[in-house]
């Protein structure tokens, strides 16, 4: 019986560690897979060609990828700049300022919305976001756009970033401990100054790690974006100008144009560039909070 | 400027639940007055009443009267950080600020709008001297507060209390998450301090209030059961409460 039990936990413990090892395999087995599919076209031309190349023949065979990682990023960086500060704000006062019952009734809100299929919030957007850029872009500065655009992208994106970002930012104010708080109060400080210095110092660590997750995530984020941004190829600074992400340009086109020779890399090297970027995002922000959480 | 607390029928309530009842009390200035008792009998919450951090729980209902230098401190229009101040507080474990050793101390008396550099840099040498902590720190006043021991880091949370100029100097539990020689560091600062402060501990610890106390307030399910100079609560006490807790407690 006892020879029977060790044995058992043995091979528990066993198996729990294959599993570890499973999942920690699995972004390097992606990684490899996209770079073995991805290799004719490197073979072909060059990694510094490739990303800063603007130019998209791919009939002559030419991949210039500079248009989609710029309309990646051009697209992030507004939804970054639209859903932080709300989430901020809204975690905050969920938080330090309202009352229990109110975070108890909105937290499932959040939740919902966290579990909205994204293809909703890209009907949602098409509905409504893109009239409304199109309408407003004409009434204020008189320029004529179809509204599918990197703004329109940009505040569907936010809106899908906001639930997950706030959840994350809720939590991370949640485990700022009342006992620190309280030592700032007794020495003088007002409800808003203990929150500015103390609760939000305390939590940079997290706010990062928050943002962070979210832009990783919103970088990589494909059909609700795909429908609102116009998809053409082309990178203007203007964000009433349509443009196309990576995650958009691989879901438009795989199993279609793959007659047409190297496409099929080329779609490949973009999966992979995205995979690289993300890492990257990740790892600039894991320096940041290892940073903070030195002060 | 010494400042006097005097508690008139204050009540407490959680709901219908009543945490304190009828508490009647002269702090005496300049003096450790030891709030004893077992284990949520009501002494923190009384604590915590004096300073109105009690404000942050929702839930609590006050009534009756703490008059500090004659003023309520629960009437309409009180500013209740400027009522803060004149409380240091130390609680059951440091609460460090997330920010340098320096910048702890400074940061009560940035609050209180002071901008000369110099003078803050003197206040910090200042007050980690009272709580001889200057000599351990002077080199690494740029760290963070929490690369600090437990002990220096509590000695700290005093200097930084003392620095907004209180007269007041209230103590939950000081030395409860302290090694011995650290709760010894602590009690002999109050002894020194009581000479400029008035000071209100709490403690369950019987000969911690033994050792420290010139008054002591027994409380007991909210109440406030006995109080007195030690000698007479610990050799003549009057009530079969206090007896039964020093009979568990020696």
């Amino acid at each position: 019986m006892r020879l029977r039990s060790i044995y058992t936990d043995r091979i528990a413990s066993r198996l729990m560690v294959i599993m570890l090892i499973a999942i920690l395999c699995m972004p390097l087995v992606i990684a490899a897979g996209l770079f073995y599919k991805a290799s004719p076209l490197l073979s072909s031309s060059s990694l510094w060609e490739l990303i800063a190349g603007s130019a998209w023949a791919p009939t002559r065979g030419v991949f210039g990828f500079r248009p989609f990682i710029a309309g990646s990023l051009y697209v992030t960086l507004f939804a970054f700049l639209f859903a932080s500060p709300v989430c901020l704000l809204a975690a905050l006062y969920l938080t330090q300022f309202a009352r229990a019952r109110l975070v108890k009734i909105l937290h499932p809100v959040i939740d919902i919305l966290a579990g909205l299929p994204s293809v909703i919030y890209g009907v949602w957007g098409i509905l409504v976001v893109v009239p409304l850029i199109s309408f407003l872009a004409e009434d204020w500065f008189g320029v004529q756009t179809t509204g599918y655009s990197i703004l329109a992208g940009g505040v569907v994106l936010a809106v899908m970033c906001i639930p997950y970002m706030l959840n994350m930012l809720i939590e991370v104010f949640r485990t700022v401990p009342a006992g620190l708080k309280e030592a700032a109060l007794s020495v003088g400080a007002t409800h808003w100054e203990t929150v500015k210095h103390i609760v939000i110092r305390k939590s940079l660590p997290g706010i990062f790690s928050a943002f962070g997750l979210s832009i990783a995530k919103a970088f990589g984020e494909t059909i609700a974006v795909m429908m609102v941004v116009g998809n053409s190829i082309g990178f203007s600074l203007n964000p009433l100008q349509p443009g196309y992400p990576l995650p958009a340009l691989i879901a438009n086109n795989y199993g279609e144009m793959l007659s047409i020779p190297m496409y099929d890399a080329a779609l490949m090297f973009a999966a992979l560039l995205l995979l690289v970027i993300i890492l990257v995002i990740n790892l600039v922000f894991r320096f940041i909070i290892y940073r903070t959480q030195l002060r | 400027m010494q400042s006097t607390i005097a508690i008139s029928n204050l009540q407490v309530q959680a709901g219908s639940q009543p945490i304190l009842t009828d508490i009647n009390l002269e702090i005496p200035v300049n003096r450790i007055t030891v709030l004893l008792g077992p284990s949520g009998c009501g002494k923190t919450t009384l604590l915590r009443c004096m300073n109105r951090l009690n404000d942050l729980d929702k839930g609590l209902k006050v009534s009756g009267r703490i008059l500090i230098d004659g003023e309520d401190i629960y009437a309409d229009g009180v500013y209740v950080p400027g009522v803060r101040q004149k409380m240091g507080l130390l609680s059951q474990r440091p609460w460090p600020l997330p920010m340098s050793i320096a910048h702890n101390i400074a940061y009560g008396l940035k609050l209180k709008g002071e901008r000369d550099k110099r003078q803050i840099t003197h206040k910090v040498e200042e007050h980690l001297r009272q709580v001889g902590l200057w000599d351990e720190v002077r080199h690494r006043l740029g760290a963070p507060a929490t690369s600090l021991s437990i002990g220096q880091q509590q000695r700290l949370c005093l200097a930084r209390g003392l620095a907004v100029q209180p007269s007041i100097i209230l103590a939950d539990e000081p030395t409860s998450a302290l090694d011995p020689t650290s709760s010894k560091i602590i009690e002999n600062l109050f002894r020194q301090l009581k000479q400029q402060y008035t000071i209100i501990l709490v403690t369950h610890i019987l000969r911690q209030a033994k050792r420290l106390a010139d008054h002591v307030v027994f409380m007991s399910d909210g109440r406030i059961i006995e109080q007195g100079p030690p000698d007479q609560l610990f050799t003549n006490p009057q009530s079969p409460q206090l007896r039964d807790y020093l009979v568990d407690g020696n």
